[in-house]
């Protein structure tokens, strides 16, 4: 199977038809939509599948295939597709989870009244991200990476008659637009700077090596080039999409969205975008910037697995680890190995849909229940989910050699360890595998041993097979996946670094880091079943180990480090601030003015008129008097009715300018 | 050269309509609705003969008539029509039937709530036939009564059918704009006086070869330049001669809004591109720095103060002063970058075509949110408060759906028609006055925020205010009204070459000669 550039847009665009004609569909079309959806995601994936194997027969090429979008000025505005390795594997992993969720869904949203709408939109997801990953011109990049925003407000806000979620839909919207503001910014510079945003275009697109010698030696404010200040402005676009600090605030927020949705936006497509554009675009990015993507990056890590420590709702504590992977992924590519980063991203994608669906099968089984106090003792009920969602556990933990998070997270440390830049981000990426393997043994030991700790954990039952065989597929990929990339035969990083050869190492070259991180792996399980899985949570409100431990610390995390009440302070302050000061100027300033303009008109007429009235008129009222008698006459043909005027000075008004019209012309 | 005259066709048809309508008063409700959709819709009639024998190549004005009029004045009936005219034409064609279907039941009211059963449409086309003189005059002295003559039935139109504060609005209206175009009239005067002409290539002529600079020197050209651009700012309006605006625009009756901001803003904008920028290319390069100032104003205080209001249409009006700034940001940024060294072509193409795009783009979306807007205004009785409605969504899918597209298409996103012009208006600016392109940007947030709250407080939430109870779904007239736009946002946005294939051999060639006498 092969597949020229030239007919790559047929993997968005089937699912954009898909949406295209289910909006158009009445509300009870339930089957066909979601047949349609599922159908044409399929499709796309069959589709990718072609597309990796054209690109892996020539990994190091960059297949294009450009044209033009509208004539403006004397170059056109071009867009174009691009295939090579990185977009293969992303097409091909994005239509697979994505089908995998979309099934899921079928049996997840199976009440849901607007069940139509959710595939619509689903599918319009689907076809903005395989868009973005498609792109060739960073224009269209753009494009796509906002209609991906437009179908996440869609999907997080899809129970809109619920305050929060309507909330969440537009905070989600919100801040990811602060980061695309940045992302827009350097899109400019780049754009004029470069004269294209075609990345490649023989020779003359941005990533190839005219334009990017140009960048690299133009120099701008504060000693940086000209590329580093674009890459930095594109990786705000990165920060805001991919959850990173500091506008990591809505990801946990979104998880108002159904959980199939959680799933695709944490998994498998949205999230994945900055770390794709990142990696895209990493030709372009410069020591300087690396340096500080790195830092986000380890930052990132850091930070989303100490709040994930003192959540309560399942939904939540995933999401935190998402944001915290993500900064991993981040700091792969900060650290000079967007093979590893990618790597990760991929079985992250696997093995966090399946974590995701895993949840949703819990929450939808216990009746929407999903605080972790209230669950309990589901590993008897729900036997299928727990095997699957401990394996996916066991991925995200990194519990070594069987599981895929483990090969694609010791890629990442040995190339922080490796990096002749700070060593910080090594460190943060220590500690957070620690956490990583805390919080998820807590999750496991609340969720699924002792016993159920309300009415509806108790009532919980193993779901039908088509929510389940998507789990036990992902949860297969979940595991063979990490063979990919082991140090033994980096397959994957040399695909993605456009070699045709894999130099592999001995699979323990650096075998002390790997036993070093095992050993922190086996030390963040070991303490989390020692306060939380040997001494079960009796009932759902007996209180958290370590909050008894440091209560304030514990509340502290609990409240997500105080993040959103922070920016409410200062950003929300100052936009409200800022509107008022606009309205007010408005009202009083410059109406102000306007008032008094209109106040001296009519002080001055006044005076005018006095004068007149005094002055003036008085000698003529008796002309005037004389006047009265024909002036009577005339009075009759005056109605009095406004209208009747109006009426006339219209016909009279077309008659005169016709009149001048023609006759003039004589 | 055509035998038919068809650019005095295009303009006075809709007022041989009028006319026909003021005499007509005793037709049938059904025989006026007809009459006033016909009449409206020949302007896109005539269009689409004006497309099939437009040539875009041709840099000059095509279909021109040019007749002597008043010799003593040397003026002459002047009418010509260029891709920026055609494209402002194509737009009142559009928006004009949409803006009655808006105001359907104004054109046949029952005769105790109106004054005359025909004055609604017939003062609508008399309006819209003023808007076409202005987009297609090319001597001041008809061009100005055409543009002054646009005021009258606007303000008949505000003051007989708009809201409770109409009579103050309608005035302040006038008065505001007729101050504005007064100092304009002078400046005019000042140079015919000077140049013994008012035809605008002319004019611009004498600017480009010096002639205008010998014949009114230093402070006077100067003061001839300020009072044109008074005129000029008022009408768009540039921020701060703005406060006019959201009073007119909420008071006014919902066709009467449509066609406010979606016509007649662009006739100031269309002043800025036709006159201004022509005929005083220096001055206005000198005074750039503080006209990108007042636009940037416009596009952040704009949008912020947008955020303030709790009134939807006032809301709307705002971001309609926001959206129009950045098409004068745009313009102001081109002249200040002229006479460079550097190359500026390209940005200047950019910045160009996007102003030109916006203009048609926010005529079409700013009309469909003051549609929204009149649509939940008929079903609450007139209420349209942020806080009155809750819900929509559940109530009315289908109407949810139409203003969700025309609120993210006012948002910029991509794919409606919003963002090219918007992109393209950054684009340009950002190669032009880079700090100005970055300013602007706050602008694109504080959008975001305000039609999102919009969104979030009236569709979405539990139904509440003045949904909870009954709330239908749209009407046949009411989906005739939205469905023409929203669709047209889908093209316009996935294929911007139909417009911009219009008018792209123009700007290019403006792009490309930019240079100060």
């Amino acid at each position: 199977m092969s597949l020229s550039a030239q007919y790559l847009w047929l993997i968005p665009s089937l699912p954009l038809l898909a949406a295209a004609i289910s909006s158009l569909l009445p509300r009870r079309a339930r089957r066909l939509s979601s047949a349609l959806a599922i159908g044409a995601l399929a499709l796309s994936f069959f589709i990718s599948c072609a597309a990796l194997s054209t690109a892996l027969a020539n990994p190091a090429a960059h297949l294009t295939h450009n044209f033009t979008w509208f004539e403006l000025g004397n170059d056109p505005v071009r867009l174009g597709w691009l295939l090579d390795p990185l977009t293969a594997f992303m097409c091909t992993m994005v239509t697979f989870v994505g089908t995998l969720i979309f099934i899921f869904s079928l049996g997840y949203m199976h009440a849901d009244e607007n069940f139509k709408q959710f595939f619509c939109f689903l599918s319009l997801f689907a076809a903005a991200m395989l868009g973005l990953l498609v792109a060739n011109s960073l224009l269209l990049l753009f494009i796509c990476w906002e209609l991906v925003g437009l179908a996440s407000y869609l999907l997080i806000g899809f129970w809109f008659y619920k305050p929060s979620a309507a909330a969440a839909a537009k905070k989600a919207f919100i801040t990811t637009r602060i980061g695309d503001l940045g992302f827009l910014l350097g899109l400019l510079w780049l754009y004029d700077s470069a004269g294209s945003l075609l990345l490649y275009d023989n020779g003359h697109g941005v990533l190839e090596a005219t334009a990017l010698g140009a960048l690299g030696s133009a120099a701008t404010v504060g000693g940086l080039t000209v590329a580093s200040a674009i890459g930095l402005l594109l990786f705000c676009g990165a920060v805001g999409k991919s959850g990173q600090f500091p506008l990591h605030v809505w990801l946990p927020d979104a998880m108002e969205g159904p959980t199939p949705v959680s799933a695709l936006i944490h998994a498998a497509t949205m999230v994945a975008a900055g770390v794709f554009l990142m990696a895209r675009v990493y030709p372009l990015l410069t020591p300087d910037t690396l340096q500080v993507v790195a830092l986000i990056g380890a930052i990132t890590a850091l930070l989303g697995a100490v709040i994930a420590v003192a959540q309560y709702d399942l939904k939540r504590i995933l999401a935190f680890s998402t944001v915290s992977q993500l900064g991993y992924m981040m700091l792969a590519i900060g650290v000079g190995a967007p093979g590893a980063a990618m790597f990760h991203l991929l079985t992250h994608a696997f093995f966090k849909a399946l974590l995701f669906l895993g949840a949703g099968s819990v929450i939808h089984a216990a009746h929407h229940e999903q605080d972790i106090r209230q669950l309990g003792g589901l590993s008897v009920k729900m036997k299928l989910t727990f095997a699957t969602f401990a394996i996916g556990t066991m991925a995200l933990v990194g519990v070594p050699l069987f599981f895929s998070g483990f090969w694609s997270k010791e890629a990442i440390l040995h190339a922080a360890h490796a990096t002749s830049g700070s060593h910080f981000p090594f460190y943060a990426a220590l500690i957070g595998v620690v956490l990583t393997a805390f919080y998820n043994t807590r999750l496991i030991s609340e969720v699924f041993f002792g016993h159920g700790r309300s009415r509806s954990a108790n009532h919980a039952h193993e779901n039908s097979a088509v929510m389940t065989t998507p789990l036990v597929i992902l949860a297969c990929f979940a595991i063979v996946l990490g063979f990919l990339g082991t140090p033994a035969y980096p397959w994957l990083q040399a695909r993605l670094n456009g070699e045709t050869a894999v130099h592999g190492h001995s699979l323990f070259e650096g075998v002390g880091l790997m036993v070093l991180s095992i050993v922190l792996v086996a030390i963040g399980i070991g303490a989390g079943w020692m306060l939380y899985g040997r001494k079960l949570r009796l009932n759902a409100t007996s209180p958290d180990p370590l909050a008894t431990v440091a209560p304030r610390v514990h509340a502290f995390l609990g409240a997500r480090l105080k993040f959103d009440e922070l920016y409410a302070a200062t950003f929300g302050l100052l936009s409200s601030f800022l509107a008022t000061a606009a309205d007010w100027f408005d009202r009083y300033v410059w109406g102000g003015i306007v008032h008094f303009l209109a106040l001296l008109g009519e002080f001055s007429g006044t005076v005018n008129r006095e004068a007149d009235e005094q002055g003036l008129n008085a000698g003529f009222d008796a002309t005037s008097e004389k006047l009265r008698g024909t002036g009577q006459a005339y009075s009759r043909a005056q109605t009095g009715d406004a209208h009747g005027y109006l009426r006339f000075l219209a016909i009279g008004f077309v008659a005169l300018a016709l009149v001048a019209i023609f006759g003039g012309v004589a | 050269m055509n035998a038919l005259p068809l650019l005095s066709l295009v303009v006075f048809t809709p007022w041989i309509g009028a006319a026909l309508l003021a005499l007509l008063r005793g037709a049938s409700p059904a025989t006026t609705r007809t009459l006033t959709l016909l009449f409206s819709l020949s302007t896109l009639a005539l269009s689409a003969v004006l497309l099939t024998q437009f040539d875009p190549n041709s840099l000059s004005p095509q279909f021109v008539e040019r007749h002597t009029w008043i010799v003593a004045l040397n003026v002459h009936y002047h009418l010509g029509l260029d891709g920026l005219s055609l494209l402002l034409v194509l737009l009142t064609g559009i928006l004009t039937p949409v803006a009655l279907l808006a105001s359907w039941s104004h054109l046949s009211p029952s005769p105790k709530s109106s004054p005359s059963p025909t004055l609604f449409p017939s003062l609508f086309l008399l309006l819209q036939g003023a808007a076409l003189g202005v987009f297609l005059a090319l001597d001041f002295f008809h061009w100005f009564l055409f543009w002054e003559l646009s005021l009258v039935p606007a303000f008949f139109l505000i003051k007989l059918w708009g809201g409770p504060g109409a009579t103050r609005a309608a005035y302040q209206f006038v008065v505001y704009t007729i101050g504005g175009s007064a100092f304009m009239l002078v400046g005019f005067a000042a140079l015919f006086v000077a140049t013994g002409t008012l035809d605008f290539a002319q004019l611009a002529q004498y600017a480009r070869d010096g002639t205008l600079a010998v014949k009114l020197p230093g402070g006077a050209h100067q003061l001839v330049f300020l009072g044109v651009f008074l005129g000029l700012a008022v009408k768009v309006p540039l921020w701060p001669f703005h406060t006019w605006l959201p009073a007119t625009y909420s008071e006014a009756p919902t066709g009467a809004s449509m066609f406010l901001t979606g016509v007649m803003s662009k006739m100031g904008v269309y002043g800025f591109l036709r006159i201004l920028w022509p005929i005083f290319p220096a001055p206005l390069h000198t005074a750039a720095p503080w006209l990108i100032a007042l636009a940037l104003g416009g596009v952040v205080f704009g949008a912020f103060a947008a955020m303030k209001q709790t009134d939807l249409k006032r809301m709307v009006a705002y971001s309609s002063i926001n959206h129009l700034s950045y098409c004068l940001l745009a313009l102001f940024a081109v002249s200040y970058a002229t006479g460079r060294n550097a190359p500026v072509g390209p940005a200047a193409s950019a910045a160009l075509s996007g102003t030109l795009l916006q203009m048609f783009n926010h005529g079409l979306s700013a009309a469909a949110l003051f549609a929204c807007v009149g649509i939940l205004e008929n079903r609450s009785g007139g209420q349209r408060g942020l806080a009155d409605f809750g819900g929509v969504r559940s109530a009315a899918p289908i109407f949810a759906g139409l203003c969700g597209v025309a609120l993210f298409s006012s948002l910029g996103l991509p794919g409606l028609n919003g963002f090219v012009g918007e992109f393209f208006i950054f684009r340009g600016v950002f190669g032009l006055h880079p700090a100005a392109a970055a300013i602007a940007t706050l602008g694109l947030l504080a959008t975001a925020l305000f039609l999102l709250t919009f969104w979030q407080r009236v569709f979405h939430g539990p139904r509440a205010g003045v949904t909870a109870t009954a709330f239908s779904d749209l009407s046949a007239v009411e989906l005739a009204t939205l469905v023409p736009l929203v669709v047209l946002m889908f093209v316009f946005g996935l294929f911007p070459g139909l417009l911009t294939g219009l008018f792209n051999p123009l700007i290019t060639s403006w792009a490309d000669h930019l240079t100060l006498p």
